[in-house]
């Protein structure tokens, strides 16, 4: 393209290097920080070299830490279970919701059609604590405070808009044609949008889910507020483990890999998808 | 766009129906969110303290009135726009530089920018974590190589001087990526004929850049720099875990003093009425979000 000098490439180098190591070697520390034991991470200075341990991650799954003080019960695998479950729940509620929604404000023109869009979309932006903790005050009435069922349903703020504006804007790059001609050759309105709407529209679908499963997973304000202990995601789970245990340094860092795994994986996955999900389907990547 | 409503006029009755029938249960389970949403307006016109119930009563804007004279509310509104003005203003001119920087399509500049993609992927909450084990005094490598640097007694997110800092770095960790990601999308979507007739007239690079890269890409400047401005003035994730707003009340922006209003102070009048004038600020930055959005989403339907 331009001519560009000896110096000039080798500045790129370094700056780009500079720029992976800040980015990457966090995530990079702490992953070896969990193979390691209490001994080995006190050490100074702190060294990459160890002989690598999986009694963190050992102590994690088995529940129990021994400690000199004697054994602490852990119950982090519970959180990591409570993660699954609450975001994979909550994605495919969405989704269900969702996908019908975006069919009808991508196909049809119909009154508040644009006003129901966008409120839904404001949810995306108001901020949480407002509506969490007079919701903690109902919730106690409901009887939903601290059951999955209550949580569930907050996950929607987050899911909902997330797989709305994404599958729209795939329904929206379909052309109607292909419909037009189902539909006139005697199917009915629900057949075409099942048979020919969703799985051309597939692809975006399955790429809104992943990335509203991440944002799910990653939410750490609305479980603070509405469940304790046993119903709580990893994400405030390991809050409540580095109050708990203090100084097992080790077991916090396999926490901490076990909890960012698998939105790392997804992520990477669907790396494609993201920049057009995290724009809400305004950037195209 | 409404080929199919239109397309059989007898089934116009039917089909107009349709679009409501469809989009109805995502509403309804989202409006059972607008009950607490007037309740928190209501609880913010009340004198209400979860500890002392007998004394609960309609105060008008009185709340309101008493953050004028209430250091502690100015206090938050520094911190917050500082807080925003910071991370956002350090996340745009990182993310715009390390978005020119892997703006040529290369397997190198791919791979890297799909492995910064993992700090941004990783929540916030637990983000938060790592960099406290990071920083720990006793331990953390951060730690040792600032002081190895020299530096003695830096004392990271527990020192009021640094807390700040602190936070503001595991921000701008967390979300350059988000910034990177959206203005690399946009700079290689450009239309290459101005790049190429500049080239051919000899412009030099720095006009290249201030007269045509930017003005183009200014759309998703805007655009990311909203979606982040709205996020970090409601900052609560990385705050919270990191130092519960602390040490003293150096870090209390909005939401996390609002948490310790509720859940501390339980006066809820009072943390309603803080998160009611957040909520203030924020719709009116979604509205001038929204638009630019709608352009920028337009633009990208047209690409198609």
């Amino acid at each position: 393209m331009e001519h560009t000098s000896g110096l000039e490439r080798a500045l790129r180098g370094v700056a780009l290097a500079l720029i992976v190591v800040f980015f990457l070697f966090p995530i990079l520390w702490i992953f070896l920080m969990s193979f390691q034991t209490n001994e080995e991470i006190l050490r100074i200075p702190p060294s990459p070299f160890f002989t690598p341990t999986l009694g963190n991650y050992a102590a994690l799954i088995s529940g129990k830490l021994t400690t000199v003080s004697g054994t602490l019960d852990i119950a982090f695998m519970r959180n990591l279970w409570n993660s699954v479950l609450l975001s994979t729940a909550s994605v495919a509620i969405a989704l269900v919701l969702g996908v019908p929604a975006a069919y009808a404000f991508a196909r049809f023109k119909f009154r508040l059609g644009e006003d129901i869009a966008f409120t839904l979309l404001s949810f995306r932006f108001a901020p949480p604590l407002l509506v969490l903790l007079p919701l903690s005050l109902y919730f106690q009435q409901l009887g939903l405070t601290d059951t999955y069922a209550g949580l569930i349903w907050v996950y929607q703020l987050i899911a909902l808009p997330l797989i709305l504006w994404i599958v729209r804007g795939y329904f929206e790059d379909i052309s109607p044609d292909i419909e037009h001609a189902y539909r006139v050759a005697g199917h009915s309105w629900w057949s075409t949008f099942t048979r020919i709407a969703v799985p051309l529209a597939g692809p975006g679908i399955a790429a809104a889910g992943l990335l509203a499963f991440i944002f799910c997973w990653n939410n750490f304000v609305f479980a603070l507020i509405l469940a304790s202990a046993d119903k709580q995601p990893v994400t405030v789970g390991a809050l409540a483990f580095v109050t708990a245990s203090g100084i097992q340094y080790g077991q916090i860092a396999a926490a901490i890999v076990l909890s960012v795994t698998p939105t790392l994986a997804l992520a990477l996955y669907a790396q494609r998808y993201l920049v057009e999900g995290l724009s809400l389907g305004a950037v195209k990547g | 766009m409404s080929a199919v409503a239109t397309e059989a006029p007898a089934h116009r009755r039917r089909t107009n129906w349709l679009p409501y029938l469809l989009s109805l249960p995502a509403l309804i389970v989202c409006i059972g969110i607008l009950v607490p949403f007037l309740t928190a307006v209501y609880y913010s016109t009340l004198r209400y303290r979860l500890n002392l119930p007998a004394m609960k009563g309609f105060i008008g804007f009185g709340n309101y009135a008493g953050f004028l004279s209430d250091a502690a509310f100015w206090n938050t509104v520094r911190v917050s726009l500082e807080y925003t003005a910071l991370t956002v203003g350090v996340e745009l001119l990182f993310g715009l530089s390390i978005a020119l920087l892997l703006q040529k399509r290369t397997r190198i500049n791919d791979a890297i920018s799909i492995l910064l993609l993992l700090p941004l992927m990783t929540a916030p909450a637990i983000a938060a974590l790592m960099w406290k084990l990071m920083t720990n005094p006793n331990f953390g490598v951060l730690s040792y190589f600032v002081q190895s640097l020299g530096v003695k007694n830096f004392q990271w997110a527990s020192d009021p001087e640094s807390a700040l800092f602190t936070v503001v770095l595991v921000d701008v960790w967390v979300y350059t990526p988000f910034i990177m990601i959206l203005l690399l999308a946009g700079l290689r979507s450009l239309p290459k004929q101005p790049f190429e007739a500049a080239a051919l007239d000899g412009v030099p690079r720095r006009f290249v850049f201030t007269r045509i890269t930017l003005p183009m890409l200014m759309p998703y400047i805007v655009t990311a720099g909203l979606f982040r401005l709205l996020d970090s003035i409601q900052q609560f994730d990385i705050i919270y875990p990191m130092t519960q707003g602390g040490p003293g009340d150096t870090l209390l922006v909005f939401q996390v003093r609002a948490y310790l209003e509720f859940y501390q102070y339980t006066n809820v009048g009072k943390s309603a009425a803080l998160l009611i004038i957040l909520w203030a600020i924020t719709y009116a930055l979604s509205n001038v979000f929204i638009k630019q959005w709608l352009k920028l989403r337009e633009r990208a339907r047209g690409l198609a």
